[in-house]
């Protein structure tokens, strides 16, 4: 049996120039994984949808009273930039979510490590936690103008309880999910309890972590969408509400364009800092 | 305590104590008397006494599944969930190799090898420890990128860079080929007569315990069945006199007919 064999362009891993430029022919099995990850690849879909979105408007088959063109939507940007109003809201939708975010992350990381690692606190914790997922984050916003009114707290309060939920569940269940010969080894190295969890806990919990975050990203541009458009004067979807009011198809579509960009640049920040951080690891994604 | 060789009649606490302490001239490094470990209804060790003295080298050997692991890992201290009673002296300071080299995949070969040591000079310590197993500049490699052998080696420069009284391995050759082993074993026995800790080593390879040890110990039914002296002159070359009786004998100890099992 033969194996197939291919020849391809030389390529010299060698520093050595006696041995470097030589051929290369090897066998190649059928690769089962997706192969090298390629720089900027993740841009090609949203470019093919905005390329789609330009085709469709500039055809006509699109009806600009239904979803702006393209090139309407980067002009309204250009006006609302020169008179401030873009940056002014971006800035402050970003600080709600930023704030939101931290918090949630903070909250959700600290309450899966103590239910994670004491029985009595998975006793108390786990249970609530669960709950509190099982309640849609709208539902609490009635509560929440309630008791805390409609200014920035109730905002930040529940871009929280939407975020660390997602942070709890992937951190809780990346630590529950380490193997146990690692428990054994900490103690026979005499690892204390502290550095039992900065040495293994923490590092073994990181990819439940890392995953719990980008759904939590996610989670956060959506409860500021939700918060911004109730009881709001200020932020993005302030400005898209407004727009609603005065029948601005542009100003909505940009609205949306701007919190979909935030949305893919906070999910490829936090997928960057995770490839950094767990560069130890070898899997599929490369 | 007692031992009681029908099974687990009565379950006591155990008493696992460590006593740096109690090393004086002529004192074993490890004690264990009456040891009772079982799962379940039955019992796995039944009374199980075994002393192993400062720098010796004693192997284990036995059927699979006759509990020697589960010796070892009483002498670890890591065997919290199980069902037992009896009496361990272990020293302060005892290191652990396993089957499997056991490094953390998240960190680095050094941050492996220095891993619970508070030493200010930890670091200097692992780089030594690593060249003495062959692995300078190494350290800044992760764990998946070395070979099985090389992993291993790892887990060996961890157990003994923290110098144990006493290094309890449980099969830590099991995974690796046959020339590895070999070589492995010159390694060991060059470290072990660097470093001086008593040793237990589970292994299910006759040659290895009479390669390695001072002793064997056979373990069978949960109780010590077997103990043999090997002669240094024994030990060190296979053609000695009195290697083959030696061999014949441990094997026949482990139930393994003799006869028809030479070819
Ligand atoms: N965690 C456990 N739960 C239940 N039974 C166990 C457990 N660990 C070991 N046993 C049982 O205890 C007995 C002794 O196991 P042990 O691992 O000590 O054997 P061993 O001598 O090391 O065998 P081997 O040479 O195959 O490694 C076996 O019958 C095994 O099934
Ligand atoms: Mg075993």
């Amino acid at each position: 049996m033969s194996a197939p064999t291919v020849e391809r362009p030389a390529v010299a891993p060698h520093q050595d120039p006696a041995l470097a430029g030589r051929d290369d022919v090897r066998p190649t099995g059928r690769r089962l994984g997706p192969g090298r990850r390629r720089r900027l690849a993740w841009l090609l879909g949203p470019s093919a949808l905005l390329l789609l979105w330009t085709a469709a408007s500039a055809t006509g088959l699109l009806d600009p009273r239904i979803l702006s063109e393209p090139w309407t939507v980067v002009a309204t940007a250009g006006e609302l930039i020169a008179d401030g109003r873009l940056q002014e809201n971006l800035a402050i939708s970003a600080q709600r979510a930023g704030l939101g975010l931290f918090f949630g992350i903070v909250v959700g990381a600290l309450l899966a490590l103590v239910s994670g690692l004491s029985r009595a606190g998975e006793a108390f914790i786990d249970g609530p936690v669960q709950i509190k997922r099982a309640i849609p984050g709208l539902a609490l916003i009635p509560l929440l103008i309630l008791w805390f009114g409609i200014d920035e707290t109730m905002k930040v309060l529940t871009i929280t309880l939407g975020v660390f939920v997602p942070i709890y569940l992937q951190t809780h269940a990346g630590l529950r999910g380490i193997d146990l010969r690692y428990v054994e080894l900490a103690q026979t190295v005499g690892l204390g309890r502290a550095g039992f969890i900065r040495k293994v806990v923490l590092p073994g919990a990181l990819p439940g972590f890392f995953l719990g975050l980008r759904f939590a990203v996610t989670g956060a541009w959506v409860s500021l969408v939700v918060v911004e458009q109730i009881n709001s004067t200020s932020g993005i979807g302030y400005m898209m509400e407004l727009a609603r009011t005065y029948g601005q198809t542009n100003i909505i579509v940009l609205g949306l364009a701007v919190y979909g960009i935030l949305g893919l640049l906070s999910d490829g920040i936090v997928r960057l800092i995770e490839r950094k951080a767990l560069s130890w690891q070898r899997t599929l994604a490369g | 305590m007692a031992a009681h060789p029908g099974g687990l009649t009565a379950v006591e606490p155990s008493v696992r104590t460590r006593t740096g302490a109690r090393t004086g001239p002529g004192a074993p490094t490890v004690s264990v008397r009456g040891l009772i470990r079982g799962f379940g209804p039955k019992g796995v060790l039944n009374g199980v006494d075994l002393d192993i003295a400062p720098g010796e080298f004693v192997a284990l050997l036995g059927p699979s599944g006759c509990g020697k692991s589960t010796l070892l890992r009483a002498l670890a201290g890591l065997d919290h969930d199980v069902k037992g009673s009896g009496v361990i002296n272990v020293p302060d300071r005892v290191s652990v190799v396993f089957q499997d080299s056991r490094l953390l995949p998240w960190d680095t070969v050094l941050g492996n090898v220095t891993l619970g040591l508070r030493d200010h000079d930890a670091d200097t310590k692992a780089r030594r420890a690593l060249a003495e197993v062959g692995l300078a500049g190494r350290e800044k490699s992760w764990p998946h990128e070395l070979s099985g052998g090389e992993q291993q080696r790892v887990a060996l420069a961890r157990s003994l860079v923290r110098e144990p009284q006493l290094l309890l391995a449980d099969e830590p050759f099991g995974a690796l080929d046959a020339l590895t082993r070999i070589k492995m074993h010159g390694l060991l026995r060059e470290l072990v007569s660097a470093h001086r800790p008593a040793v237990l080593l589970v292994t299910h390879d006759v040659d290895e315990a009479i390669a390695l040890s001072d002793r064997i110990v056979v373990l069978d039914s949960g109780l010590v069945a077997t103990v043999r002296t090997v002669a240094p002159e024994i030990g060190s070359a296979v053609d000695a006199a009195g290697h083959e009786a030696l061999r014949r004998d441990l094997l026949t100890a482990l139930g393994v007919d003799v006869n028809a099992a030479s070819h």
